[in-house]
């Protein structure tokens, strides 16, 4: 956890300060709705279908047990007792009343939350690896530089007025969790032959109607230039993204427009000018926002290996769980336990108020008070000792965050859609319901890690472009129909899905994934072998033909 | 429109010289980029401030063999959103050293003026004149930042090192 000082609070506290008189000066009239929007905007406030939907930032996906509790207090003082976990680790409240936003702001300051920056043309949320300092074999724990960004983008002056929003995410892995090739920057953590920390840096990824793969802009920038080289990156975007078309105005069409050389060659003209200047960090200012990260102090514990093998034999579904759920940790005897969100019949990635204050509690009792939020929109216990798992599962199972379906295709990352969204063509949550009834826990298990993300619109705020079978809602002649894509993925092989064929109809499309998986376990080479991979050695056609021989 | 200067609401000293109508011989005058470009020749030894108003879209650097003759130059916001002459600001402020008036126009709010100020404007035609009004209050409302910028306040990192003291390895 990083702890907040006296100026972090205080800036937060004169942010709540000044939002509650711009909501004042809306609610008297002195500002007009459309004078208010980009102001409420750049604090999480959205006009939805039916009200204002209120998004909290949750900085690198990191939340103290007493966050959490206040999240559920919030939950069920200000909405309809429940919360919605996103696919940048933030939560967003859909039914909130504008004139109860600035109490529940000051609230949620008591614990250093705030929404700054959640919505609106500037830099949002940076976003991290769940797993951050606790993933065995990372580089280093990348939330000290998700922080250091954190701190420097809020309320920049220069770039709080960018042609579109801003997204960056960081990861110290191998194996990427923070999806990096799908943002406006992706950072890698890593160590150059002279063994200095810094970042491979990539730019220009992004979703929405014109999906791209970030692409690698420069292959190491040292720690110390890691602002001074994003500052010099949002420059030149500021002055030359476009603002004619809000469809063009993300980096990622500039940087398509321009070329990664031509645009790299801006780049690193403005950051010749900026490096070694005033935001060059010093061992020193690192050393210190290392410092205010509070890491628990492991009792040491051999692993658990013979009381985890007996839980198993006594009870199959723990066994089952423990599978699916929970990941070594670099810490011997301790392991990282994901709670999915995900429950059959139930929207992913909500999550109830007791359920939160529940969560909360375990997190005090069995993970050092720490909580995750994965961009997968699952929670996660980082640091629970293996000897306590068995006790944890009980209790997770109790309140209905024990499915044990991580990773596979009944963990659905999906957008809110056409049930709450003003953007959407296409409802997304009933098809993820449907799915979620669809396929067992057994059947899910037996086809191992398998990505289905949902969008309801072509915003693609469901992923659905890097699903390993992405679902699109689109509108035809004012029904809900669905493309379906094959062969996606968000980590370091990022790539987009190939389109199967023509959309389908609601009704249809949980038919048409059913086909999709049959034809997998036909075509597969072994049953190691992942759906993901499985496209990739054939290609769509032959789960092209399965899919539309019988739907002429 | 009111136009708040160093703080104060004033009178705006410039006159606005249409593109096609002639050069007065003496006193304050506001030119367009272009028109001033095709001037500044003549315009040196002008008996009296001159001032540019620069687009958002044109290269600000384009400025900087002229900066010596001008008094002031206007950056222009069309709409509230549209936010690259802050861009042009501070380079005009860090980069090219200017120190004349620094003027933001157009959809200028209160809520934008910690934002300008920090940025390097010193001087803004307010498009309402309650915000204008309440200058003071608006501009005054952080006082702390995160990041150093255009203006005197110290960002967050280096203020930590400061409050650290000398005895970790800061100046003496």
């Amino acid at each position: 956890m990083y702890v907040y000082d006296e100026i972090d609070r205080t800036l937060v506290a004169e942010r709540v300060a000044e939002f509650r008189d711009q909501v004042q000066r809306r609610l008297s009239g002195e500002l007009t709705e459309e004078e208010f929007k980009p102001l409420r905007l750049m604090n999480g406030v959205y006009l939805q279908l039916h009200a204002y939907m209120f998004r909290v930032a949750i900085p690198y996906g990191t939340l103290s047990a007493p966050q959490l509790r206040k999240l559920a207090e919030v939950a069920q003082r200000y909405d309809r007792g429940y919360g919605h976990f996103t696919t940048r680790q933030n939560i967003q409240f859909n039914w909130i009343k504008l004139a109860d936003l600035p109490d529940a702001l000051a609230e949620l300051a008591e614990v250093g939350l705030h929404a700054m920056q959640t919505s609106g043309n500037c830099t949002r949320n940076v976003t991290a690896d769940q797993w951050g300092g606790v993933a065995p074999g990372e580089v280093e724990d990348p939330r000290l530089w998700a922080e250091i960004l954190r701190q420097h983008t809020t309320l920049h002056p220069e770039f709080s007025f960018l042609p579109r929003k801003f997204k960056i995410a960081i990861t110290a892995s191998e194996h990427d969790r923070a999806a990096i090739k799908i943002h406006d920057i992706g950072l890698r953590l890593r160590r150059n032959e002279q063994g200095e920390t810094g970042f491979e840096v990539l730019v220009g990824g992004g979703l929405g109607r014109s999906p791209f793969i970030a692409k690698t802009i420069k292959p190491f920038v040292a720690g110390r230039d890691l602002l001074s080289y994003v500052e010099a990156i949002l420059r030149v975007y500021n002055q030359y993204g476009r603002r004619d078309n809000i469809y063009k105005a993300r980096i990622k069409i500039l940087v398509h427009e321009l070329g990664i050389d031509k645009f790299a060659a801006e780049v690193e003209n403005e950051w010749r000018q900026l490096a070694g200047g005033p935001l060059t960090l010093d061992d020193e200012t690192i050393a210190d926002i290392r410092s205010r990260f509070i890491y628990p102090d492991y009792p040491p514990l051999p692993d658990a290996k013979e009381l985890l093998a007996q839980a198993s034999a006594s009870e199959p579904a723990f066994a089952t769980w423990l599978a699916n759920s929970v990941a070594p940790h670099k810490q011997p005897g301790y392991a990282i336990v994901t709670l999915s969100l995900k429950p059959v019949g139930a929207p992913p990635g909500d999550a109830t108020a007791e359920q939160m204050a529940a969560i909360a509690d375990l997190a005090e009792r069995y993970s050092f008070s720490e909580i995750r939020v994965a961009h997968e929109q699952n929670l996660v216990l980082p640091h629970v000792a293996q000897r306590d798992l068995p006790e944890l599962w009980h209790a997770l199972e109790a309140i209905g965050v024990a499915t044990p379906n991580v990773n596979l295709i009944t963990d659905i990352i999906a957008c809110p859609g056409l049930d709450y969204c003003s953007l959407a063509n296409a409802r997304s949550i009933p098809i993820a319901q449907q799915l979620t009834r669809r396929f067992s826990s057994a059947a899910a298990q037996a086809l191992g890690q398998l990505h289905l993300n949902i969008s309801g619109c072509i915003n693609a705020c469901g992923h659905h472009h890097v699903g390993h079978i992405g679902i699109l809602g689109v509108e035809k002649n004012g029904e809900e129909y669905y493309q379906i894509t094959i062969g996606g993925r968000a980590d370091q092989k990022a790539q987009l899905g190939e389109l199967l064929g023509p959309a389908v109809p609601f009704d249809q499309v949980a038919d048409v994934i059913e086909d999709l998986v049959e034809a997998y376990r036909e075509l597969r080479a072994g049953p190691q072998e992942l759906f993901v991979d499985t496209v990739s050695r054939l290609g769509v056609e032959p789960f092209k033909e399965r899919v539309y021989a019988t739907r002429q | 429109m009111p136009l708040v200067s160093n703080g104060q609401i004033v009178s705006d000293r410039y006159r606005s010289i249409a593109d096609d109508a002639e050069l007065p011989a003496d006193g304050a005058l506001l030119l367009s980029a272009a028109r001033f470009l095709a001037s500044a020749d003549s315009l040196r030894g002008h008996d009296g401030p001159i001032g540019v108003i620069w687009p958002n879209d044109r290269n600000i650097a384009e400025l900087v063999p002229h900066l010596d003759q001008l008094a002031t130059v206007v950056l222009l916001f069309p709409t509230f959103r549209d936010g690259r002459a802050h861009s042009q600001a501070r380079l005009l402020r860090e980069r090219y050293g200017f120190r004349g008036e620094l003027r933001a126009s157009g959809q200028v709010l209160r809520d934008q003026f910690v934002f300008l100020l920090r940025n390097g404007f010193d001087s803004f035609d307010v498009k309402k004149d309650s915000d204008a009004e309440a200058f003071a209050a608006a501009a005054s409302r952080y006082s702390v930042f995160y990041q150093p910028a255009a203006d005197q306040a110290v960002g967050a990192l280096q203020r930590r090192r400061q409050l650290r003291g000398p005895a970790q390895g800061g100046q003496p």
